[in-house]
């Protein structure tokens, strides 16, 4: 073996191309277009939304966000008609902060228990109803939150009321309890809780096993090691999958048509009878609506799917830096 | 300091033990904790406005709580913190348990009083929600929601496949946009997709409710559901088994549909069918597309059609008492088959989503 | 890991030893590594008897004794696989944590046994410190809190907190470089700092003994300089028994050497003595062929 003298001219590097058969090209491009065709449905809802609800848009500009009322024009011409989604706006985020709230304290309970508490033999079958659980259709939920959640639910209405009515949001001013925000933001806590606990899950149990033992090789009990090492781990993890549940929330429609009382009034007493929100007041509406309501329909879907989309973003956004840190 | 050793055949071995769990003392503290437990409870649900079965639950979760502080404080334990946390954990999961059990318990107790052989075989076509059990079923809807959840999985199996194999295998330049964009899909408002297909298909197009409607409304909440676990599936495939494709000289196409899908069939299976699953209960999308018939119909562009949501939720609506023993039925039938689909799916899949 | 071909797998940790630093450790503790001196230490201390492991139906560690003199270092050695660093966390009851475990036997520390059923576990782990293989400061606090944690995680109350800070760094030859920015992550140190931290974390507790886990595997040859002057410092005041795949580390740091070795079945201890005697004079001749690089 023999050396070869260095050459002095300067190197410069080689691109190398994958070059690829006529077949590959047209597979590629195959794919591609099947892909962005799917991506672009987001687009195309975004679009067509819009462009049926443009006119409602022009009509009332930016009082279509800031009015509660949702009339109909008169059949004998008295009163023109009025379209406005301020009260169902307020009312879907009542609702589904409200669900949220509940449904989040529950949801990391139920996430530590499985990873950290529950019997090895248990786990793989509790995480397997966890499943099961949230592909239960939202109107089996919905008849049971109907029959079944709402006399209950009246009663702690009627207990919260009693001992803290003196806070604004607990008042009421008529004593009606049946159909209010806190029965569908309870409803919805239930139904979000099991997206929750999944995304949460996954980023616990994913948690350093190192930095667990290294709390435990300090005399730490198991409560010590979850504070120290798997909540501070998994914060964003509980973040995005509660940005999630919130989506979830904000547009679920049937279950929360069946158990809030749809009034177009903007209302914060979340134990009255008054709410709504935009997804049911559309589920409503769309019966009996005429030509022009169908398209303030249409604009109040488009605000949905933004609010909803924007919800949605973020919560990827999150979780995937989560799972990336991971 | 030598040591000696028996050669390991030799060797006596002891009975393996675990010190750390101690069952007997363990249930002995749990059992007298629980007891004590239960006797707060009873005064407190005496002595407070506490009410029904949540009401002894609610004091005994005071109770438990109550106890452990006193005896951590008798026993003058450092690990109060670790003991409450505990108990709060447990008590958060068996809480959330509790609606879980009723809702399967009712739609099962309800539900069954509806269900006779006749429920199965007949529509509505002459009878209405309110009339006695014995008449009608829901053939209709079942035969509707087949039709209309069959058509959309057509539509939304191949796409959301062919986006994740455009993420995974291709990995062009749009992958990462694709995936964001599956992914923020997956969140679209399921009466956003009905308003959606009812703007572009039955106003547009058809010029009626009908089934194909409802089933490409159904779709577009479909496809992200199967886009995301597929891909999750194609990403387990090991890069060695390609490279050793592209080795023996194949195009990507030939190791993409010879090597790596038939290596993960039953993943994308499963895949399709949680996508299913997903959406055999929607009803928000149905109600503005496919809407409500009462007769057992095939046709998917002339006339509306019956699905199981859409029947429960009319049933409902009527409110009597026989078409809520409908409605319940019917839920009992539709929360059957999403059941029966996602555990086919994972017993497919072979362990529970997650990791293994 | 078969014994019978040593030949086939002998360069697997060859070793050059040119390359490796020596530590630079005052000759008084250095020669204080003679046989009487040793065994001068008495019998308190911790001590294994008859210690067995499993992992769920897996046997992996059959029927190890051995003692660990007080204020010595002991060297687990042995190829991958042989139940050392099981048998390390059987010492200080790190080994329940993993799911459907057992162990049998005993191991007695200042001759009481901790896995007797009044012992609380958390208790033995504050006197019995762990430092593991990968260097694990807590990401979410500063350096200054992480060598606190144990305290607040043990709830042990300090009366000098700034105090103790400083000593514990002080000890585990951290001080120096991080007292200017006791503030800072403490993942913003180096690998070999942050195993120092670790070291410190743990010594905050004030353990009498100090188990180490192949402490060195993730760090370059100067820090790893550096934990082992640490060790051997340490070792004036406290007993600590280190795992190591490295020979040459052994024999640095160690006053005695436990040789461990599956032979397919679980792992055993095939020999133990004192370290100069174990490289020089071993009296097995699979230990012998371990400690000279023949197979490993």
């Amino acid at each position: 073996m023999k050396l070869l003298p260095v050459s002095d001219t300067e190197v410069s590097p080689r691109i190398l191309k994958v070059s690829r058969g006529t077949a590959d090209k047209v597979f590629r491009g195959v794919v591609l277009a099947g892909a962005m065709f799917s991506v672009a449905v987001l687009g195309l809802i975004c679009a067509f939304l819009l462009y049926r609800g443009f006119e409602i848009f022009k009509d009332f500009g930016f009082s279509f966000f800031t009015s509660s009322r949702w009339e109909a024009a008169a059949d004998d011409g008295s009163s023109p008609a009025h379209y406005g989604v301020a009260a169902m706006l307020v009312g879907s985020i009542v609702v589904a902060t409200i669900a949220v709230v509940l449904a989040v304290p529950f949801a990391m309970s139920v996430a530590l228990y499985l990873e950290y508490y529950a019997p090895q033999f248990l786990k793989r079958t509790l995480v397997s109803i966890l499943d099961l659980v949230a592909s239960i259709p939202s109107v089996i939920w919905g008849i049971w939150g109907y029959t079944i959640l709402m006399p209950h639910a009246m009663g702690w209405s009627k207990t919260l009321n009693h001992w803290l009515g003196w806070i604004p949001i607990f008042k009421v001013p008529v004593p009606i309890f049946e159909r209010s925000p806190f029965i569908a933001g309870t409803l919805l806590a239930m139904m979000i809780l099991p997206i929750i606990t999944s995304v949460t899950r996954e980023v616990y149990s994913q948690a350093p096993r190192d930095q667990v033992d290294a709390a435990y090789g300090l005399g730490s009990t198991k409560w010590g090691a979850i504070k120290t090492v798997v909540l501070p781990f998994g914060k964003s993890g509980l973040v995005g999958g509660t940005m999630l549940g919130l989506g979830r929330a904000l547009g679920e429609t049937i279950a929360v048509y069946l158990v809030l009382n749809l009034v177009f009034k903007v209302n914060f007493h979340i134990l009255a009878s008054v709410g709504g929100n935009v997804a049911s007041m559309i589920a409503t509406k769309f019966g009996e609506a005429g030509p022009y309501e169908l398209k303030a329909l249409m604009a109040a879907g488009l605000v949905l799917f933004l609010l909803t989309l924007g919800v949605n973003f973020l919560a990827s956004a999150i979780v995937n830096r989560s799972k990336k840190i991971a | 300091m030598t040591v000696f050793t028996t050669p390991t055949s030799e060797l006596e071995i002891p009975e393996p033990r675990t010190p750390w769990r101690n069952p007997a003392k363990s249930f002995r503290t749990n059992a007298t904790t629980a007891v004590i437990s239960a006797v707060v409870a009873l005064l407190l649900y005496a002595l407070t406005g506490l009410d029904g079965v949540l009401g002894w639950y609610v004091s005994f979760v005071i109770g438990l709580l109550a106890v452990v502080l006193v005896q951590s404080y008798l026993q003058k334990s450092k690990n109060v913190t670790d003991r409450v946390a505990s108990i709060l954990v447990s008590v958060g999961f068996a809480s959330v348990l509790i609606p879980w059990i009723s809702l399967i318990a009712t739609v099962i107790n309800r539900g069954r009083h509806a269900i006779y052989v006749g429920f199965f075989t007949h529509d509505m076509l002459v009878n209405s929600m309110d009339e006695p059990l014995n008449l009608g079923g829901i053939s209709h809807a079942i035969v509707g929601t087949l039709i209309i959840v069959g058509l959309s999985t057509l539509v939304a199996a191949p796409l959301g496949i062919i986006s994740a194999i455009y993420i995974v295998e291709i990995n062009g330049k749009g992958a990462r946009a694709v995936r964001f964009l599956t992914q923020a899909m997956s969140g679209v408002p399921s009466i956003v997709a009905g308003l959606f297909i009812y703007s572009t298909i039955v106003i547009t197009l058809t010029h009626k409710n009908n089934a194909f409607a409802g089933a490409l409304a159904l779709a577009v909440l479909m496809l992200p559901t199967v886009a995301r676990t597929s891909e999750e599936v194609l990403k387990v495939v090991p890069r060695d088994l390609r490279d050793s494709s592209y080795a023996l000289g194949a195009t990507q196409m030939r190791t993409t549909f010879k090597v790596v899908l038939p290596t993960v069939r039953s993943g994308l299976i499963t895949a399709t069918i949680l996508g299913v699953a997903r959406v055999a209960g929607e009803t928000a999308p149905l109600l503005l597309t496919s809407q409500y018939f009462v007769r057992l119909t095939t046709n998917i562009f002339d006339s509306p059609m019956a699905s199981l949501p859409t029947y429960v939720f009319g049933a409902l609506r009527t409110g009597t008492e026989l078409s809520m023993a409908r409605a319940w039925g019917a839920a009992l039938v539709l929360i059957s088959i999403v059941v029966l689909l996602s555990v086919i799916a994972r017993l497919l899949s072979g362990r529970p989503s997650g990791r293994k | 890991m078969s014994e019978s071909t040593p030949t086939e797998n002998m360069q697997a940790e060859t070793i050059v030893p040119s390359i490796v630093p020596t530590v630079n450790v005052p000759a008084e503790d250095r020669t204080s590594r003679t046989a009487d001196n040793l065994e001068a230490k008495g019998q308190s201390g911790l001590e294994a008897r008859g210690v067995h492991a499993w992992f769920d139906k897996h046997h992996a560690l059959a029927d190890v004794s051995l003692h660990f003199p007080q204020n010595t270092v002991t060297g687990l050695i042995g190829p991958s696989g042989c139940g050392k660093s099981t048998f390390l966390r059987t010492l200080n009851r790190m080994h329940e944590f993993i799911p459907k475990s057992a162990m049998a036997g005993e191991v007695l520390f200042n001759g009481e046994d901790i896995y007797g059923s009044d012992v609380n576990a958390t208790e033995i782990r504050t006197r019995i410190g762990m430092v593991f293989q990968k260097p694990n400061p807590f990401p979410a606090m500063t350096i200054g809190e992480n060598v606190l944690a144990g305290l607040k995680l043990a709830k042990v109350k300090a009366s000098n907190k700034d105090e103790l800070l400083e000593q514990c760094l002080t000890r585990a030859g951290l001080w120096k470089e991080v007292k200017d920015r006791l503030k800072a992550q403490g993942s913003s140190l180096s690998g070999g700092q942050q195993q120092r931290l670790c070291i410190a974390r743990a010594l905050a507790l004030n353990p009498e003994v100090l188990l180490l886990d192949e402490p060195c595997s993730a760090l370059d040859p100067g820090s790893t300089l550096r934990v082992e002057e640490t060790i051997v410092q340490l070792s004036q005041s406290m007993t600590i028994v280190i795992v190591t795949h490295n020979m040459q580390q052994a024999a640095r740091v160690s006053d005695y050497c436990a040789f461990f070795l599956s032979d397919g079945g679980p792992g055993r201890l095939v020999e133990a003595d004192l370290t100069t005697n174990m490289f020089s004079n071993p009296s097995d001749q699979r230990t012998a062929d371990y400690v000279q690089g023949r197979f490993g």
